[in-house]
């Protein structure tokens, strides 16, 4: 398998970057479901603007209430971070979920967002997390809610020449907890649905729920049925499974040769129950 | 458009033009002529091509070479040194964790990355660990065996065989 | 006196693959050569009203571009390796599968071109200009189906889509009216689905005509290299056999698929002549799923009958066998000669018969595939068993016993003689169920399990109590039943001067270990070390000649081969020893690597005659000198392994995904050389077994496209899939060969996957549901499915 011929550039920083990603341009960060797709030419850019070694893309810091995670932080950069761990280990657990060990060590968080697939485990983790995706353009830089984010059938808000540059995540707090589930499609191991959920606690009821779902649907969204089901509930196992039956409601199941529509809205329900009940 | 390269290959530094779309896995086969390292898939899948760039396992297929400018690469040739074979080379002959061949080196270099991160793995562990390397051969029985044999020689312990 | 049989010797191959250092087609690049794109129909049925190359033929790099009208019509494709007759007499319909088509694709893959260039990049990328004016046409894909009146037909003279129809056994309405006698009736439709084989390796093949001394050599990642040689030289391209090598090199797996000539063997050696360069061909992943042979694919109607006490009266399966688009080798043979005569299982069974529909539909081929055509018998056989023993409400292990065979040896008694045409050659049932039921720790699990039902934990187990056959021959009998090539084995026994000993072995290893396994046969026999045993094989111009690696044949048949080569040895050795050592042949022993004159001191060791019979000076009269044998073995009988297979299961309620608790397999493989090697076939067949019953199947749709070819959708299992296996064996030698042994490559495969079923069914059953069947692969949401009712 051979990739379409290109022209390979190898930015120093986000500005060069932004000055080589002409037309029929693309980011090359990891390559890990870009170049998958332009061996089977599915893909054929012209040109591959190389940002993996702009060293403040690959940074993972923190802010008094944010986590900082650079665009281009590998899945096993991020699994094996103690910021994010001591923060917010469900998303290094997360991370360490995705793929294979060889994925985790070059795919990165930022092309994960920008390929957009609806089965990729960070949307949901991300959208559970309350998490902000930073971007810049010639216009400057912009920030925009997970849920925003997505915006379709591998579709985002990302403009043309736009290039993502972080991921902000809240950090979490004594009161919160978090868990995320995912029941694999048995080839690819992509979520058939994956299930985020954090929930804040007060005086043993859930204050504030923020569940994230991929796999089910044609993109990552946050469920906002099962959410409003779950705040200033009692924080216990009827609670979850009442919640958990509205999961998927309103939303149109993906469909495939591993899972029907009805298989998938059965398995958002018991997914979600199950990411619920582990923060019980 | 060619690109000069400059990459160590199992220690040895080497000057190679490659064009930008030529992968890792076929330079280092073909121009290398270091044939250990294959090529099973067309989807980054089954793991056939695993090798070490600046110490992480990496699936070769799914990097270009020009990626790895400047790196260093260690594929199965350059893993034991000139006294035999490497442990966990080794413990894949103790334990039978090869029957065709074809995805040992795929194999050998996945369980390199798993022993350095892990010393001491649960057969559960050294499972996951494989998730990204298919054996049609051996049904993975005797390759989990064969890591366990690794692990424990790695650690200075005396392997114990099953067979 | 074994130094080396029955040891668990590690493997001699090892160090190369270990190191990379293994040679495999893809890793030889040829002075000159040049590399070969195919480009392939992406429709499953589809005229082709013109093939535009010129853009290809500019494009960078490329020599040359070919399609099916380059080619002679003399050269009308690969041919069938075994011939079956209709009911009616009638020869089966043998359309050609051309190198590369002419007029109309028949499967999605079928090859139109094949660009040449100087580069696999730049033949990739001249293919993509190859511009082909389709006209799509409907297609069919279910076997069944492609019966029907009015299904489109893959070839217009094959009516019907019929291949063949084929019947064994008792006359069908004996067997018809025991079955209506019958006290109960268990009945079943099955679909044994297909199964892409998926060797890690992909298949790679390099054409290289020399034009100065007009020969031609193929390197091909095949289990079988003489007979790719007969059948492209005689029945392809009509070449001199003298003028054509083929070697497989190191093989990367193959699991029946490499047994089969290709078209892409035969494509690269003819396109080689017309460039006069090597041309070099190496299938991507999605080619492999497309066009290396695909296995089962059975739709089958059975019927087994019971009388009051449980005993079995009687069994008629109806099968409609797919072949694909084209007959691959052996293809004819797997839903008939390995599949209906294997309908008696290991039980008494008095009347069977089996009917066999093999018909053509618009998919890829399908032929041998690891255990061919007995594990969909055995599938068949296994699931009405526990099937029955739910609907009677009995033991599953108990109605097994109440029906097997009594155990025979072969030897005091004779073998076993079925109602579908076999006589087993030795057996002991009883022995291995119990003993998977002692390890299973039986009676403790069904109590758990009743204790786990209690609380809506869904805990099964299946059982499979298989036969399988092996080592496929004499063949004067296979060339009855159709055969068109004999299925002995050779071996050339060569003692070197120095009494070091190459063995020309006409198997060949795909990762079964030949090298370390016919070693130590042969060091023990000649009581010599292991080391100074090299095994050669793979190679149509070292090795005499040879039928290859497949059906568990290569150390019954084989390995047998050796054996007979090495006594011719021994026996020449012992007159050259007499003539030594002034003594009576009838007077020496052979022991230790040497002759001794019985009750004497005085003895002469292998390599001094091996020397004398170099270097003839003080020599018996008469003898020739030299120490050199060749033999071509042809067994009696084939050989009968069993074995007794157990699965484990637990069930999530919620999403139907099954999770594999435990396997434990007891299989008698006869005698065993190397331990260590038999349990990796066995572990590796478990895995492939189990693969089908949870894990994979192709899929066509309704248009003949392949909608899960790839790894992201097509699932291969992983490590993370098993538990640890439990296995064990019992030993009952085969009375017909001289190594005693039976083989193991395909036990693994043909026993697990009913067992890995019926696990599934005993939880659903235990928890309320009787749920009769649920279509392989038992991928969660069928499971759930199945749950719902």
């Amino acid at each position: 398998m051979i990739p379409s011929s290109f022209e390979y550039q190898r930015a120093a920083s986000v500005q060069e970057a932004l000055s080589l990603l002409g037309e029929d341009a693309q980011l090359l960060a990891g390559g890990h479901s870009l170049i998958p797709a332009m061996k089977l030419r599915l893909n054929q850019p012209g040109t591959l603007v190389d940002i993996s070694r702009i060293e403040a893309l690959k940074q993972i810091s923190e802010s008094e209430q944010h986590l900082v995670i650079g665009a281009a932080a590998t899945h096993g950069q991020i699994a094996a971070s103690a910021l994010v761990q001591q923060h917010c280990g469900f998303l290094a657990a997360g991370a360490g979920e995705i793929g294979d060990i060889q994925v985790r060590n070059k795919g990165t968080i930022g092309g994960s967002l920008a390929h957009a697939d609806p089965a990729a485990d960070w949307p949901g983790l991300l959208i559970a997390a309350g998490a902000e995706i930073e971007m810049v353009g010639s216009g400057g830089s912009r920030k925009l809610k997970a849920e925003d984010f997505f915006q379709g059938f591998f579709e985002t808000a990302l403009a043309e020449g736009e290039i993502i540059t972080a991921v902000h995540v809240p950090k979490m707090h004594a009161d919160q907890r978090a868990s995320y589930e995912k029941f694999a499609q048995p080839a690819s191991r992509y979520a058939i649905v994956g299930v985020a959920v954090v929930l804040t606690f007060y005086d043993g009821s859930i204050r504030e729920a923020r569940v994230g779902v991929n796999g089910l649907a044609d993109c990552a969204y946050l469920d906002t049925a099962v959410i409003a089901a779950l705040e200033n509930q009692k924080a216990n196992a009827d609670t979850a499974t009442a919640a958990a039956q509205k999961a998927g409601e309103g939303k149109n199941p993906m469909s495939d040769h591993y899972a029907s529509e009805k298989y998938r809205a059965n398995l958002a329900r018991v997914v979600t129950k199950r990411a619920l009940n582990a923060c019980l | 458009m060619a690109h000069q390269i400059s990459l160590t290959v199992n220690g040895k530094q080497q000057q190679l033009e490659v064009e930008a779309r030529d992968l890792l896995v076929d330079v280092l086969r073909e121009k290398c002529r270091l044939t250990g390292t294959h090529v099973g898939c067309d989807t980054s899948s089954c793991g056939a091509c695993v090798v070490e760039v600046d110490g992480l396992s990496v699936k070769s297929c799914t990097l270009t070479a020009v990626q790895a400018d400047g790196g260093s690469v260690l594929t199965v040739e350059g893993l034991a040194g000139s006294d035999g074979l490497h442990p966990i080379q080794e413990g894949f002959k103790e334990e039978h964790g090869l029957q065709c061949g074809f995805c040992t080196p795929g194999m050998i270099m996945t369980a390199k990355d798993l022993l350095a991160r892990n010393p001491n793995p649960t057969e559960h562990e050294i499972r996951e660990a494989l998730e990204g390397n298919f054996c049609r051969c051996t049904g993975y029985h005797n390759i989990v065996r064969s890591i366990q044999y690794a692990a424990a020689k790695m650690r200075g312990e005396t392997p114990v065989s099953a067979s | 006196m074994s130094k080396y049989i029955g040891k668990s010797i590690k493997r001699v191959e090892d160090k190369r693959f270990l190191t990379g250092k293994g040679n495999y087609t893809d890793d030889m690049v040829l002075p000159q050569q040049t590399y070969a794109y195919i480009v392939r129909s992406p429709y499953a049925h589809a005229k082709v009203n013109g093939i535009d190359i010129s853009e290809a033929q500019k494009a960078s790099g490329v020599v040359a571009v070919f399609t099916g009208k380059d080619i002679p019509e003399s050269i009308a494709g690969v041919p069938a390796g075994w011939q079956v007759n209709f009911k009616n007499g009638d020869i089966m319909k043998e359309p050609p599968h051309p190198l590369l088509i002419r007029d109309k694709a028949r499967h999605i893959g079928d090859a139109v071109a094949v660009v040449i260039a100087e580069s696999k990049a730049e033949a990739k990328d001249a293919a993509e200009l190859v511009e082909v004016d389709w006209e799509e046409l409907d297609a069919v894909t279910d076997p069944r189906a492609a019966a029907q009146e009015g299904a489109p037909l893959v070839h217009e003279d094959c009516p019907h889509n019929m291949c063949f129809d084929w019947e064994l056994g008792n006359p069908k309405e004996e067997v018809d009216a025991a079955i209506a006698a019958a006290h109960h009736v268990t009945s079943l439709e099955f679909v044994n689905q297909r199964m892409i084989p998926n060797a890690m390796e992909p298949r790679s093949a390099i054409g290289h005509y020399e034009t100065a001394r007009d020969y031609y050599t193929l390197y091909t990642s095949s289990q079988n290299p003489h007979l790719i040689r007969l059948l492209m030289c005689a029945f392809v391209l009509g070449l001199p056999e003298h003028k054509v090598r083929v070697v497989a090199p190191d093989v990367g797996g193959g699991f029946g698929s490499k047994i089969f000539h290709y078209t892409e063997e035969a494509l690269v050696i003819w396109a080689s002549k017309q460039i006069e360069r090597p041309v070099k061909w190496t299938a991507e992943r999605s080619e492999s799923f497309m066009t290396d042979a695909h296995g089962r694919d059975h739709v089958s109607e059975a019927k087994m009958g019971f009388d009051k006490a449980g005993n079995i009266t009687a069994l008629r399966v109806n099968t409609y066998a797919n072949l694909g688009a084209y007959i691959s080798t052996f293809a004819p043979a797997v839903p008939t000669y390995l599949h209906g005569t294997l309908l008696q299982g290991l039980y008494t069974t008095p009347k069977i018969n089996v009917d066999v529909t093999a018909t053509f539909t618009h998919t890829n081929a399908v032929d041998a595939y690891r255990g061919a055509g007995r594990p969909e018998a055995t599938y068949l056989l296994e699931r009405l068993l526990d099937l029955a023993a739910l609907e009677m409400d009995r033991d599953p292990a108990e109605l097994r016993k109440q029906n097997f065979i009594p155990a025979f040896d072969g030897v005091t008694e004779p073998g076993y003689q079925t109602q579908v045409a076999l006589q087993y050659d030795s057996g002991d049932y009883h022995a291995v169920l119990d003993r998977g039921l002692e390890m299973v720790g039986y009676q403790d699990f069904r109590k758990e399990q009743a204790e786990a039902a209690k609380n809506g934990k869904y805990l099964g187990i299946g059982f499979s109590t298989y036969i399988e056959a092996c080592g496929i021959a004499p063949s004067a009998v296979v060339g009855a039943l159709g055969a068109r090539a004999g299925l002995y084995e050779s071996a050339q026994v060569r003692v070197q001067p120095t009494g070091k000993v190459s063995v020309y072995s006409g198997s060949h290893s795909h990762g079964q270990g030949h090298e370390t396994t016919f070693a130590q046969v042969v060091a023990d026999k000649l009581g010599i070390a292991l080391e100074d045993v090299e095994i050669v094989h793979g190679d149509s111009e070292s090795v005499a000649f040879g039928m290859g690696t497949y059906g568990s044949r290569s150390l019954a048949v084989g390995g047998s081969a050796i054996v007979k080569s090495i006594d011719k040895v021994l026996e020449k050795g012992a007159k050259i020893a007499a003539h030594k050592l002034e003594a009576q042949v009838d007077d020496l022993e052979y022991a230790e690597g040497k002759w001794t004159v019985k009750g004497t001191d005085r003895s002469i060791a292998f390599g001094d005659v091996s020397l004398t019979a170099y270097v003839p000076h003080d020599y018996p009269e008469g003898l020739e000198p030299g120490l050199d044998f060749s033999s071509f073995y042809d067994p009696a009988n084939f050989t009968y392994p069993f074995g007794c297979h157990i699965a484990v299961v637990e069930i999530d309620p919620e999403t139907g995904k099954v999770a594999l608790k435990r396997f434990v397999a007891v299989d008698d493989v006869g005698n065993v050389i190397n331990p260590m090697i038999v349990d990796g076939q066995i572990h590796g067949g478990l895995a492939q077994g189990i693969g089908q019953a949870l894990f994979e199947g192709a899929i066509y749709d309704d248009y003949g496209q392949l909608i899960n070819g790839s790894y992201m959708d097509y699932c291969m299992p992983r490590a993370d899939d098993f538990p640890s296996f439990e296995i064990d064996r019992t030993t009952t030698p085969c009375p017909h060969n001289p190594l005693g042994v039976k083989g193991a490559g395909e036990a693994g495969c043909i026993g697990s996957t009913p067992a890995v079923v019926n696990a599934v069914i005993d939880a659903l059953w235990k928890n309320g549901h009787q749920v009769k069947d649920i279509r392989m692969p038992l991928i969660p949401e069928r499971v759930w499915n199945a749950m719902q009712s």
